[in-house]
């Protein structure tokens, strides 16, 4: 039965390979003929950017994005649906410390270059929050039990801001006559950033609290040294 | 300069199906996802070889780089849970 099974997934997966291997081949055999670039790098100057990655990211395809950070969202209330985390890794010696540190602002303020660079170079919100959901994975492994997020009511705020703020913007554009997410010209730029900043703090608190695993527990007085170690040990 | 740059795109496509390969056919879970995590990296070069820096970033960011770290966390506690099924203690 179970051999049967998976010859029948075997030949699945081949006839699908076959199919797909066909689709590419008629793709490269099709004459290129008239495509969206041209049209989306014409229009460009009108969209506030000067990155087309960001300009269909943000402005053609906004839906898109708001969709991606509902996804996210979902991902996380799955997790935090499990219960609580468990416990953290133990402290940071001295050296590894020293180092987050340094690592930590670094990463915090690369996420911000990121952000603003987007605007007419590679880069953007996504960049941007995993750099900020980074430097939450490196203080949960230094040893802060809850990746250096804040309270329980903060970070729920934080997670829906990406979503919010896009859905607020695309609602509050719709009721002043320009449709669902079509910026007024002149203040795309700042719409976009508006909605990029929120998005890439929201994204990095829930790829950090992801990343902590569970739903976030009371603020808890630290454990005594020597539980903690203990249970660090029990972690590896 | 041609042939170099041949040599070069064969080498990391030559890389990027063996680093796949081996993160399937791996079956130690936590080995499975570091050579995903290298995957994931070495797919970023692919990325920035085709011309596409955003992409590229991203996949480093996101795909290697959090992706990495949630699914480590996830085989250390799916090998933790399989010990205490089996009545070891943790």
């Amino acid at each position: 039965m179970n051999r049967d099974l998976s010859l029948l997934i075997g030949i699945l997966v081949a006839l699908l390979a076959v199919v797909l291997l066909w689709v590419f081949h008629s793709t490269l055999a099709l004459d290129p003929g008239q495509r969206l670039a041209s049209l989306a790098m014409e229009r460009l100057p009108e969209t506030g950017v000067s990155n087309p990655v960001t300009a269909v990211l943000l402005n053609y395809r906004a839906y898109d994005t708001l969709l991606e950070l509902g996804v996210l969202l979902a991902a996380l209330l799955g997790i935090w649906s499990l219960g609580p985390p468990r416990p953290g890794f133990q402290r940071a010696g001295p050296a590894l410390a020293a180092m987050v540190d340094w690592v930590v602002p670094l990463a915090i303020l690369t996420g911000g270059y990121l952000l603003w660079v987007g605007g007419h170079a590679p880069g953007g919100a996504f960049q941007a929050g995993a750099l900020l959901g980074a430097a939450g994975v490196i203080m949960r492994l230094a040893g802060h039990a809850n990746a250096g997020l804040p309270s329980e009511t903060w970070q729920r705020w934080l997670v829906v801001l990406g979503a919010g703020v896009f859905t607020l913007t695309g609602l509050l554009l719709a009721f002043t006559g320009y449709g669902f997410l079509t910026y007024p010209p002149g203040q795309a730029k700042w719409l976009i950033l508006l909605i990029e900043t929120a998005a890439t703090l929201a994204i990095g608190v829930t790829l950090a609290a992801a990343y902590v695993g569970g739903r976030p527990q009371p603020t808890a007085p630290p454990p005594p040294p020597l539980v903690t170690s203990a249970s660090a040990e029990a972690d590896r | 300069m041609d042939l170099i740059l041949l040599l070069f795109d064969a080498v990391l496509l030559i890389t990027l199906l063996a680093l796949a390969l081996a993160a399937i056919l791996s079956s130690d879970p936590r080995r499975a996802v570091m050579l995903f995590i290298a995957f994931g990296l070495w797919l970023s070069l692919v990325w920035a070889r085709l011309g596409a820096p955003d992409v590229a970033l991203a996949e480093a960011a996101i795909g290697a780089g959090i992706g990495g770290a949630l699914m480590l966390a996830a085989a250390r506690r799916a090998a933790r849970q399989q010990t205490s099924d089996r009545g070891e203690p943790s």
